[in-house]
């Protein structure tokens, strides 16, 4: 076998070794229309890739001069969206038979929504050719296989039918009889879209054995079935590699996601780390507030960090945020005993309620009014929003109470937490959170 | 100066440094925030991210896209990683160059997906079939999860192969206080692939088995054949035994003959200390805190931090279990990285796990229990 060294144009694209095909396999029949393909387009060959995967048809791309990727079984379409993507002037032509159909479904009818520009040839001959004739998701219903004995009880998946409605660029279904087989793979090729062709064919080692199966039998079959042949389905829409890169571009403006400096303009006394625990709901804001405290932490020259705990559901449950704030970098964050509890809701205090009770007398437990009497041995503080000017939305509270603890705790300045609410999108209504809990911790 | 950042964004900022211009990936906690972050720095870096409809998919368009000349990586945790078992297989075959990010999560199967965990430890060393050996990457901390990203791509180029980064839920999600001097660039080697001139060699070499050969590349000026199954130089399928016996030969001693170039391990040692702790990942911050704590408290202790967890630094951890009395493994499984050290412990050395399955993290305290 030789690899080659010269460019087009091309007489043939096979190589000089036979094909290991059964007689009478259409398979031959198919790579011939391919290679003929290949030659009316004159493709270059190193520019061009036969994706195969697993089955008598996965042999196919070592009988080829171009570029070859042979992967896993069904998921040859995956590989040849990954080349594709990365080098959309490539010409990418997936082989794969109809097991390959069956296991990798799922990738066929998302490269067909996508309209990625690859062309797919399916080696459609209802049954595995190369494992022992078994039943595949084409087979004919009542047909006899090595897995079903008594006649195929499922019914044959429409492939063309399955990727048409989900928007491929290009469908045709018939069989490697048919005279414009090559015709239409230069066609689907030159689509520079998703391509598929649905190609049926006879495996004479086992399907045409098993069901006295002939080449009458697939236009009855196809009869049957109801299923057309043909060009079926032509989608215009832009090509994938194209608008996923015109998509990105639209996100170009937002700015670079590198480190984002916070200054340390305040001083905050600390000798010992110091652990914050919000207690509250989904959707509280209360990460958050404690995304600025630790902020402010880090202005006052301390080290902080942010250790969350929420239930995989978004908009409902507790939301627990943990602020650690020390004087040199944090290698653990992971402690469960707060110097400071603040309890905003009853989703929040279900989850934090053994904790409270085991806390110690030199702890400090800030509470709304309705929490005022838990069982905890710490220093209780009760805090009553009612108290102030105006309702306090559910989304500052966080903030509102995280302020109030702040000024009265002293644990880092609150001139720090005013710095770092002001610089965010909602710097006008955070400072005015913060103005409120300040007043708070005031009564 | 700081900032306050997670381990998602560490491993995202290193992973634009190295030159990664592919990624694709499926939503899974906690590994999501890197393929969102992802879809917003790849196109402005001329790169492609794309979620794909499942974990297959996403590792599948890694593979493919690296063998057209991209820099890829994929992310996602256990359950993803199961996904991924034949196509990691398949990389390892087929000798592409790929980071595969495994933020760990409490499992088995679908288990805890917002608890942290380091359950993969002995998953990701043999997490698909055939035998092979794989490098695995495991940062303590954020700017860890920088550096070591970083280091993770420059060995899949060096040794052409897929390489893990494990991390976990705490390490990915939890915010914290960096000093931004710390995160520390890698050097990322470029792609050693076929010249115009070299176009016609074959894409793969055995001999001498630890060779690394040069990557063909879609595009090429010349063929580029792969392949996943045995095959011989030139990427024909093949089952000749000399052939065959080549190639896997190859594939093991490419990493093992070279491992000086992959061990990482951080020692921390006390020459009067009789014990020593050990770990990795998010564990190692608990160790460390309960080495200080020790310390303060005039107790002497060594300890160890191992970054590169596979191929296990058996000289490096060896050295530390000749030099102690006890050693005190502690990680968030029942043991998985115990049994190497175990194995590599002579009768004089005790070796003590310090172990919780329980979705929280191993305490300073739980170390300094077995000081006392």
């Amino acid at each position: 076998m030789s690899i080659l060294t010269t460019i087009t144009p091309l007489g043939s694209y096979r190589n000089d070794s036979p094909y290991p095909f059964c007689p009478g396999c259409g398979h031959k029949s198919i790579l011939d229309n391919l290679n003929a393909a290949l030659v009316e387009l004159q493709v270059d060959p190193a520019q061009t890739v036969i994706v195969s995967d697993i089955g008598c048809s996965g042999l196919s791309d070592q009988y080829f001069i171009t570029s070859a990727f042979h992967g896993l079984h069904g998921r040859s379409v995956t590989y040849a969206t990954g080349i594709k993507l990365a080098q959309p002037e490539l010409t990418v032509i997936v082989v794969m038979g109809d097991g390959g159909t069956g296991i990798g479904g799922t990738h066929l009818l998302n490269a067909a929504r996508r309209n990625i520009g690859i062309t797919v040839l399916v080696f459609n001959n209802f049954n595995y050719g190369m494992t022992g004739g078994q039943h595949s998701a084409t087979t004919p219903t009542g047909a006899v296989t090595s897995t079903t004995p008594g006649g195929n009880p499922e019914r044959p998946l429409d492939i063309c039918a399955s990727v048409g409605v989900n928007g491929a660029g290009y469908v045709w279904r018939g069989t490697n009889f048919d005279t414009d087989l090559t015709e239409r793979i230069s066609e689907a090729i030159l689509s520079e879209s998703f391509a598929l062709l649905d190609i049926w064919e006879l495996c004479t080692a086992y399907f045409v054995k098993s069901n006295q199966f002939t080449r009458r039998a697939i236009d009855s079959t196809l009869e049957e079935l109801g299923f057309e042949t043909g060009v079926l389905y032509r989608d215009g829409r832009p090509e994938f590699t194209v608008a996923i890169r015109e998509a990105g571009l639209s996100s170009l403006g937002r700015p670079p996601d590198g480190p984002q400096p916070i200054p340390s303009e305040w001083t905050a006394q600390l000798d010992h780390p110091f652990l914050i625990e919000m207690a509250g709901s989904a959707g509280g804001r209360v990460r958050s507030a404690v995304r600025i405290g630790a902020i402010a932490a880090i202005k006052s020259g301390l080290y902080a960090s942010q250790r969350d705990d929420y239930p995989v559901t978004v908009k409902t449950g507790h939301s627990l945020s943990r602020l650690l704030l020390a004087n040199r970098p944090i290698d653990y964050a992971g402690s469960e005993q707060p110097n400071v509890l603040v309890v905003l809701t009853d989703d929040g205090y279900r989850k934090v309620a053994k904790r409270a009770a085991r806390m110690t007398g030199d702890a400090v437990v800030y509470v709304l009014p309705e929490f005022s009497t838990i069982d905890t041995p710490a220093r209780v503080v009760v805090l009553d929003p009612a108290t102030l000017p105006g309702r306090i939305g559910k989304g500052d509270l966080a903030l509102v109470v995280l302020a109030a603890v702040v000024e009265h705790s002293g644990v880092i300045p609150i001139e720090a937490l005013r710095s770092a609410v002001a610089a965010g999108p909602f710097g006008e209504s955070n400072l005015a959170a913060v103005a409120h809990g300040v007043a708070l911790a005031a009564k | 100066m700081r900032e306050l950042t997670d381990g998602s964004t560490a491993i995202v900022r290193g992973a634009v440094d190295a030159g990664c211009n592919f990624f694709a990936g499926y939503p899974i906690t906690p590994a999501s925030q890197i393929l969102t972050a992802m879809t917003r720095e790849m196109p402005k870096r001329g790169g492609v991210a794309i979620q794909g409809e499942d974990e297959i998919s996403s590792i599948g368009m890694c593979i493919g896209a690296t063998m057209a000349g991209a820099r890829a990586m994929t992310a996602t945790s256990g359950p993803g990683i199961s996904l991924y078992s034949e196509n990691i297989g398949m990389a390892v075959m087929g000798e592409v160059p790929l980071v595969i990010v495994d933020v760990q999560r409490l499992g088995p199967s679908t288990g805890g997906a917002t608890t942290a965990a380091q359950g993969d430890i002995q998953f990701v060393r043999w997490g698909t079939g055939g035998g092979y050996p794989i490098i695995a990457l495991a940062p303590s901390t954020v700017p860890e999860c920088y550096t070591l990203t970083m280091k993770a791509f420059d060995l899949a180029e060096r040794f052409r192969c897929p390489v893990f980064l494990l991390t976990d839920k705490e390490l990915n999600l939890t915010a914290t206080t960096v000093d931004i001097e710390d995160y520390q660039r890698v050097e990322v080697r470029p792609r050693s692939r076929r010249s115009a001139e070299t176009s016609i060699e074959p894409p793969y070499s055995y001999d001498p088995p630890d060779a690394v050969g040069a990557v063909a590349t879609y595009g090429d000026p010349a063929i580029v054949r792969f392949t996943g199954s045995t095959h011989d130089e030139r990427a024909f399928i093949s089952k000749d035994p000399a052939t065959v016996g080549a190639l896997n030969e190859h594939l093991v001693a490419k990493i093992h003959a070279h491992q000086d170039e992959i061990d990482l391990v951080a020692t921390d040692l006390d020459p009067k200390a009789t014990t020593a702790f050990l770990s990795y990942g998010i564990t190692a911050g608990s160790m460390r805190e309960a080495v200080r704590i020790a310390r303060a408290d005039g107790r002497r202790v060594s300890a160890a931090t191992v970054h590169s967890i596979w191929p296990v630094p058996e000289t490096a951890i060896r050295a530390i279990l000749e030099g102690h009395d006890r050693v005190v493994i502690g990680e968030l499984n029942h043991g998985q990285y115990r049994r190497e050290i175990e194995r590599l412990a002579g009768p004089g050395t005790e070796v003590i796990g310090v172990h919780r399955n329980d979705g929280t993290l191993i305490t300073p305290a739980d170390f300094l229990e077995v000081l006392i």
